[in-house]
């Protein structure tokens, strides 16, 4: 008998394509994601050595970044250099002859929420694509990361990506989570234990009850962020969970083909005993709703928390934490739930699909958003969009005084028109608050779906578990 | 590419510790459909006013640090984002050599598809060498890659640890794609097998 495998092992083992004798390896991609921010040098680099995209139907592009998310983009985009990236990955696309979901197709939307709806994104499989939240497909038990444009025209070109294996992280959340605690408060509080740094070197397997018990969707939440904590990807062993959200997908296999990968699948976990070089361990009942004070990912406190100050850390964060403060505005000492809120963004890779709706809706029914509050939503595809409006949660946004927009990655990184002015201070379902990061001088909070609609109606954080017991 | 075998040159200090990518190179100039011309906005929004304007304490704005070709930074440096904007708007300014304790994962591949060296060294050697680059423009820092050394300006060397086969490709700046290529009958024998073991993939 073999020694033990974790599941990283063994996705991994069986797409080494060649072995050199001091480690490195050529791996094999099953699935290519491309947007138009990384690619267009890829295929410029193509074309000017002549080369063809080795596996075209592996590879799968949509416009996300940089699309207006108004009426009107399918025919005009203001913005000249954004149209020129859309135009040159349209052009890409069909010279190149890749799948593609233009911006006038209902099923374009952020290429990480793309991916498992169409079904392109299935267990065991590598994916990669030019973007860091590749590691959502890790949720499907996938090992997926994001790369940089030359590795991109590398795949393009061989369909392989020359790489060292990383080593084996075990992040365990353990028990259930409390009532109003989602898999954005896991994923963000892992990230407050473990650093930004914390996963540098690592695969990241998440296990537990507490992950077992999420949603599909909650777990490409938690994967989304694993690049927050350092980790080249996030994983989570496929279950009937798994194989019950994929079935019936326009490009999950059918007949025989579906037998024999559910017989693959099935032997997708890490087998007992098997080796952890690093391991992390939560119990899900200490998991609060959280909120990021800072400008990294890794400043994440419980709602009812205080600000820090500087001098609660040390070493080179004192300086950072500083500069965090200054940055943000905040004053140690202060009760973050007295932190005033002026926009509210509620989308992204990372809590962009039907389920964040729904919860942002249960807590917004039938309220409106405090005085002067700017507040959007930003469905993660058009057919979540679709969905939304017809349950009725479209509607629910647009009672309480959101705007309701097209697909896109939007105000997670402001590449199109919305973004935050200096000082403007949003609490956002996005996964990062770096400086400038949702528009020069924007302050950013992150936080669950749940707990955005909670600041959008009071317009300062809030604990999203008084909003709830309001309801009930 | 090109090649990287030693250099000698000016380091800037920047002990901030998880320097960012949106930090090093804001997304505003992620729209480009080229790889050149990013230096003018390396760091830009630590580096210039709202309306433009130099800021005079920024260290690459600081007349010693100008023409810098090496940066000295805090732990985590190019956390964050894929973009390979990164590397490119760091080698259009001139540098060629980042200095860490650790850098985040993707940007450091990205470093060596650029011919730019990152080198991680213990937190003790760093120091000393951050101390160096806060000397200015005196203090010029040699890293040899062949040798695997940086020397600081006091003569103290510290040797670091790279990949071989990452060394051997900036050594001879030598073209990934090319490489891989050369094992396109690997690649062609995987795919067939994968056909019959993984047929719907």
């Amino acid at each position: 008998m073999s020694a033990p495998h974790t599941l990283y092992d063994k996705i991994w083992d069986d797409h080494v394509v060649h072995r050199s004798d001091d480690g490195t390896c050529l791996l094999y991609i099953d699935r290519h994601l491309v947007h138009e921010v990384t690619s267009p040098q890829a295929f410029e680099g193509l074309r000017m050595t002549g080369r063809k995209v080795r596996a075209p139907e592996k590879t799968i592009a949509v416009p996300d970044h940089n699309v207006p998310t108004t009426a009107g983009r399918e025919t005009h985009i203001d913005n000249e250099e954004s149209r020129i990236q859309v135009e040159a990955l349209d052009k890409n696309a069909k010279d190149f002859g890749i799948n593609y979901y233009p911006v006038s197709d209902i099923r374009q939307g952020i290429v990480h929420i793309v991916g498992p709806e169409q079904g392109w994104t299935l267990p065991g499989m590598t994916v990669v694509c030019g973007d860091s939240h590749t590691a959502t497909h890790g949720a499907f038990g996938a090992l997926a990361h994001g790369i940089g444009t030359s590795e991109v025209e590398h795949v393009l070109a061989t369909q392989t990506l020359i790489q060292k294996k990383s080593k084996n992280m075990k992040v365990e959340i353990t028990g259930s989570l409390r009532p109003g605690v989602t898999a954005k408060d896991i994923t963000l509080s892992v990230i407050g234990e473990t650093g930004t740094a914390g996963g540098t070197g690592y695969v990241i397997e998440y296990c537990g009850q507490a992950i077992r018990e999420l949603s599909m969707e909650g777990r490409m939440t938690v994967c989304n962020m694993a690049i927050e904590g350092g980790a080249r990807a996030g994983l989570i062993a496929p279950d009937e969970k798994t194989f019950a959200y994929v079935m019936g997908r326009p490009h999950a296999p059918k007949g025989a083909k579906w037998e024999a990968a559910l017989a693959y699948w099935k032997t997708l976990f890490t087998d007992e005993g098997a080796h952890f070089d690093k391991v992390v361990t939560i119990r899900g009942e200490d998991i609060a709703p959280v909120v990021t004070w800072g400008t990294s990912p890794e400043d994440v406190l419980p709602i009812t928390a205080v600000v820090p100050s500087p001098e609660d850390f040390t070493g080179g964060k004192v300086e950072a934490a500083r500069r965090s403060l200054d940055y943000m505005g905040l004053t140690p000492g202060m009760k973050l739930t007295d932190i005033k809120i002026d926009t509210v963004f509620i989308g992204s890779c990372t809590n962009g699909r039907i389920e964040d709706l729904r919860a942002a809706a249960a807590i917004l029914k039938g309220k409106k958003i405090a005085p002067g509050m700017r507040a959007m939503v930003v469905p993660g595809s058009g057919l979540v969009r679709a969905q939304a409006e017809e349950e009725g949660l479209a509607q629910i946004f647009i009672d309480a005084g959101f705007e309701w927009r097209l697909a896109g990655c939007s105000m997670c990184l402001a590449m199109n028109p919305d973004q935050l002015s200096p000082g403007e201070r949003c609490a956002a379902t996005s996964n990062r608050n770096f400086e400038g990061r949702q528009g020069r001088g924007g302050r950013t909070h992150l936080v669950s779906p749940g707990m955005a609609a909670a600041a959008a109606i009071t317009g300062h954080l809030t604990d999203v578990r008084e909003m709830m017991a309001e309801s009930v | 590419m090109d090649k990287f075998t030693t250099l000698t040159g000016i380091a800037a200090p920047m002990p901030l510790v998880n320097i960012d990518t949106d930090m090093i190179i804001p997304k505003q100039f992620l729209k480009t459909i080229q790889r050149s011309g990013l230096g003018k906005n390396l760091f830009d929004e630590m580096r210039y006013t709202q309306d433009g304007q130099e800021i005079p304490d920024f260290v690459l704005n600081q007349p010693a640090y100008r023409k810098a070709e090496i940066i000295v930074a805090g732990d985590n440096f190019g956390c964050g984002s894929s973009r390979e904007h990164a590397p490119w708007a760091l080698l259009d300014f001139g540098i060629r050599c980042v200095i860490s304790t650790s850098f985040a994962d993707i940007f450091f591949n990205n470093c060596f598809k650029n011919g730019i060296l990152p080198v991680v060294l213990p937190q003790e050697a760093v120091d000393h060498l951050m101390d160096d680059a806060r000397k200015g423009e005196n203090a010029r820092l040699t890293v040899d890659l062949e040798n695997q050394t940086v020397t600081a300006s006091d003569g103290t060397a510290f040797r670091f640890e790279v990949d071989p086969f990452k060394k051997h490709c900036l050594l001879n700046g030598l073209d990934d794609i090319g490489l891989t290529l050369e094992k396109a009958a690997s690649i062609d024998a995987f795919e067939a097998k994968n056909a019959t073991l993984r047929p719907w993939a």
